[in-house]
């Protein structure tokens, strides 16, 4: 018998895992199925982390009414969930006198899109408070509601903290086709087999305008795959501590200089169109375009220092904006079509997705509760996601007491990052298990530093094979195909 | 074993510098003597070295890394040095503080009256070599291929290119081809071999492994595993050659491209680095700016020969030796001045004896409460009363002092502490 749900989520990026945190919120079963062997392995596995104040995105469309609204749920929700959230604010920083016009004109934009709390600074103030930044800088517009995260984590947290609420997770399954009754969606197949559901809610990213398309929605939708380049550096070397934008283009908001909460200078992204949505590539012109857009920002930089390069993709669409008299071709689509019956359809979510992502939760209940969904709320509904212990954050008297509770936190896996053996086990028997090597990277920092996995890399091994019980040849580093290991010595084959 | 809270010598890594330091440090006078290790064995990355031409220089033998090792850590533990294993250290503070963790004794603060940096030295990776194109796993660094197949018995390669011909990166590529693996070959931006010209004879010539000298790797393909990589021929300024490319199937591409002394904890403790080598500045007895921290081997800079990285250490342990013994011999000097018997404070907190042989040292202190009667001031070791002072009463807001006279030197000399009590008399 195929299993019935109420609602199944189709696409485990942090869009997917906010949607479904929130109706999690709500009686109802809910299933939220990722291709990949982790969670937030598309486009939120890599991005600037940035939580945009909203200046950027052209007033009228749903991209800047989304942005605007959901910064200011960042505090809250960095609180329920506990992942790390500043909000230090950011800079977008005219180099040369002809550039000053284009800030001023993006401070108007973000006043016409309600961004409180914005002010143009000049050059020598830049100055005062950069001392980095290229002393032709002729002044910047400073948005005190710009905030960093940890990109990873927010995904990881809100869905831990759905599953905590009752939601299913299943990995490794990908959706391929839907089942309907009449213009009625009814369930969806995959390669591990069919799920029942009322509704069904498309947060697939790149993938998302191929199942619309499945339904019969917007055929002429298409998500163009952007790439964007990074760098990041040694934060024992090169130590910017602010978030610098340039003056924006047509390209989009252009190449940055910025900080992770880990304290490593990040540097990119550029934005070049591709044609294949894997292509995670990183090239040699891309990585100079990136270097000379942020040498434009911070003369300084030594790209000596630089421990990791890295590309994302942006799931540019084509959707044009719905509000009268704006021209603007890829915004958002969010939206309960009428053409089927049953269907949430989310795509060309691209920056600022990642902002958004909780207003965009938001607006999935409400448009569930417009089109005659009761969502009941459920009495033991927690939105509180715990943290879970991090011995590098520590001082020397928390770390003794941490490491006398449990010595396995004594175990210092990962010299570089100085990440334990406690804190490895705890993420693989988290509500959202980490079963690969990148999924523990990515949510302890593990293997991020200047030895780049060098060290705790059999070590991780090791420990994924003890806690799985699977042998340290199944161990991968992404899933199925990225295994580590071969064979065992001495085992020559013919 | 019992940690101490305080060692005259506590050397950071086991390695081949690291025991050579604690066994010269134990020679040369030093009481306690700790050596700390962050894997499971002792011999650092020895242990995984298992190919042969090691102690030629030093034993006049030749010999494989871990019979080398454990020729030194044999004599450093007869000589009675400690060991901690699985233990790593995170701090160092410029007074020689160590914060060491491992799970058999948790999280602990030690003192060291001088220490030996042997951490030893990392390998360069991707990311500093810049190969731009996908992140699939199967790019590994050649020291951790070879921990997989030396230390724990797998296999992470069957079809191979190398990039960059270090000794380590030459070594794997005859490793792997007895363990069954495939070497496709070594690609070397330079136009001269890197590491040392007997491991081209006898890692890829013995074994028809081609070496292309200046060629790079220009983009690494693949999503999950390595797939591919696409060589490239250059020029001298390491420009990439149009129409040279050429794509290599393969499942891993090893790297061997330098080495960088490893430094994190030593820039904790405020040693200066020299930009060059990536090693602390040292002088000739290889002691940092810091005092009382030496460092030696591959931590202040890449050597050829594991001998003499084991004759930096032997120096290094010596000296750190003698600079223990002098700071406590200097500690002896010193004994410190104890509130007794309703005395709150004394000042001074510690004395040297050796000025009390020139002249008189003046005690003050305050009372805890008030004694309206007559009392004796009395100082004392423990044992034996050295001076005492009568008063008619003792006030605390009336500050007491006694005077420590020079007659009373071949006393105190013979005292650890001193302690100052007020009795009633």
């Amino acid at each position: 018998m195929q299993e019935q749900y109420d609602y199944i989520i189709i696409g485990g990026g942090v869009v997917g895992c906010m949607v479904a945190r929130w109706l999690s919120r709500y009686e109802g079963k809910i299933l939220l199925i990722d291709k990949a062997a982790d969670i937030g392995m598309g486009v939120s596995s890599a991005n600037t982390a940035i939580v945009h104040a909203g200046y950027d995105p052209l007033p009228g469309t749903l991209k800047a009414y989304m942005n605007v609204k959901a910064n200011s749920m960042w505090d809250q929700l960095a609180g329920e969930l506990n992942f790390p959230f500043e909000r230090r604010g950011d800079y977008v920083v005219a180099i040369g006198d002809e550039e000053l016009p284009l800030v001023e004109k993006l401070m108007q934009q973000g006043k016409q899109n309600g961004v409180p709390g914005m002010v143009m600074l000049s050059g020598a103030e830049v100055r005062r408070r950069e001392k980095n930044i290229n002393p032709e800088v002729s002044g910047a517009l400073w948005a005190s509601t710009g905030g960093i995260c940890d990109p990873f984590q927010v995904t990881i947290a809100a869905a831990e903290n759905a599953v905590m609420n009752g939601v299913t997770i299943l990995l490794e399954t990908a959706f391929e086709d839907f089942i309907m009754q009449g213009k009625r969606i009814i369930g969806i197949k995959t390669n591990r087999g069919d799920f029942l559901s009322r509704w069904v809610i498309n947060s697939a990213g790149l993938y998302s305008d191929e199942v619309m398309h499945k339904a019969g929605i917007r055929p002429e939708f298409k998500i163009t795959p952007r790439k964007g380049e990074y760098f990041i550096f040694d934060r024992a070397e090169i130590t910017i501590d602010n978030v610098l934008f340039p003056v924006p283009s047509a390209k989009g908001k252009g190449i940055l200089v910025t900080t992770t909460l880990h304290e490593n200078t990040i540097i990119g992204p550029n934005a070049n169109e591709i044609e294949d949505k894997e292509d995670t590539s990183t090239t040699k012109a891309g990585l100079d375009e990136v270097a000379a857009g942020a040498l434009k920002l911070v003369p300084s930089l030594n790209l000596r220092y630089s421990i990791a390069n890295f590309a994302g993709i942006r799931p540019t669409g084509n959707a044009p904006c719905k509000t009268p008299g704006i021209n603007y071709k890829s915004d958002f689509i969010i939206e309960i079509p009428d053409e089927v019956e049953g269907f949430v359809n989310l795509g060309g979510i691209e920056s600022p997705g990642l902002t958004s992502a909780p207003a965009i939760a938001a607006e999935v209940v409400d448009m569930l509760r417009d089109a005659g969904e009761k969502l009941v709320e459920k009495k033991e509904w927690d939105p509180i996601r715990p943290a879970r212990p991090r011995f590098r954050n520590m001082s020397h008297k928390d770390r003794q007491l941490l490491v006398n509770m449990d010595p396995r936190y004594g175990q210092v896996i990962c010299r570089c990052e100085n990440i334990t053996e406690g804190e490895i086990i705890a993420e693989i028997h988290s509500p959202v298990p980490a079963r690969t090597y990148d999924a523990i990277k990515r949510r302890t920092w593990l293997g991020t530093g200047r030895c780049q996995g060098g060290f705790d890399m059999p070590r991780v091994v090791n420990i994924l094979s003890r806690e799985l019980g699977i042998s340290p040849l199944e161990v991968t580093k992404r899933g199925k195909g990225s295994e580590f290991l071969f064979r065992e010595t001495k085992e020559v084959e013919e | 074993m019992a940690l101490k809270n305080i060692y005259d010598v506590v050397v950071v890594g086991s390695g081949p510098g690291g025991v050579a330091a604690a066994i010269e440090a134990k020679k040369n006078g030093a009481d306690d003597v700790l050596i700390i290790e962050r894997d499971y064995e002792l011999g650092g990355i020895l242990v995984q070295c298992i190919h042969n031409g090691f102690g030629l220089e030093l034993l006049k033998e030749d010999l494989p890394g871990p019979a080398y090792a454990q020729h030194f850590i044999e004599e450093m533990l007869s000589l009675g040095v400690e060991a901690l294993l699985n233990t790593m250290v995170l701090d160092i503070t410029p007074n020689r503080h160590l914060f060491v963790s491992s799970k058999e004794h948790g999280y602990v603060e030690i003192e060291a009256r001088a220490i030996v940096l042997a951490m030893g030295c990392r390998e360069r990776t991707r990311p500093q070599i810049r190969i731009p194109g996908m992140r699939p796993n199967g790019v590994f660094t050649a020291g951790t291929a070879q921990r997989w197949v030396n230390v724990e018995g797998y296999m992470p390669a069957k079809d191979v290119v190398i990039l960059g011909s270090g000794d380590i990166g030459m070594i794997m590529a005859r490793r792997l081809t007895f363990e069954g693996a495939k070497v496709e070959r070594v690609l070397e931006i330079q136009s001269y071999l890197s590491g040392l010209s007997r491991n081209l004879v006898q890692c890829l010539q013995d074994y028809n492994i081609p070496l292309q000298l200046n060629h790079t790797v220009k983009r690494i393909m693949g999503k999950n595993r390595v797939e591919a990589v696409e060589a490239v021929q250059v020029d001298e300024k390491w420009n990439f050659i149009p129409g040279t490319e050429e794509i290599i199937p393969c499942d891993t591409l090893l790297l061997s491209v330098g080495l960088i002394p490893e430094n994190e904890l030593s820039r904790k403790a405020g040693v200066k680095l020299d930009p060059i080598t990536g090693g602390p500045y040292v002088d000739e007895t290889f002691q940092t700016n810091v005092p009382g921290i030496f460092a030696a081997g591959n931590v202040v800079h890449v050597y050829d020969l594991v001998d003499w990285v084991s004759e930096a250490g032997f120096e290094a342990g010596k000296r750190a030796a003698q600079y223990a013994i002098s700071l406590r011999n200097a500690e002896a000097r010193y004994i410190p001045l104890k509130a007794g018997k309703n005395v709150r404070y004394v000042v001074p907190h510690k004395l040297d004896k050796s000025s009390l042989a020139q002249e008189d040292i003046r005690l003050q202190m305050r009372v805890t409460r008030p004694i309206e009667q007559p009392v004796w001031i009395e100082v004392h070791d423990g044992e034996n009363l050295i001076t005492r002072k009568a008063e008619k009463y003792v006030r605390p807001g009336e500050m007491v002092t006694v005077v420590l006279k020079t007659k009373n030197y071949s006393d105190v000399s013979k005292a650890n502490s001193l302690t100052i009590d007020i009795n009633p008399r």
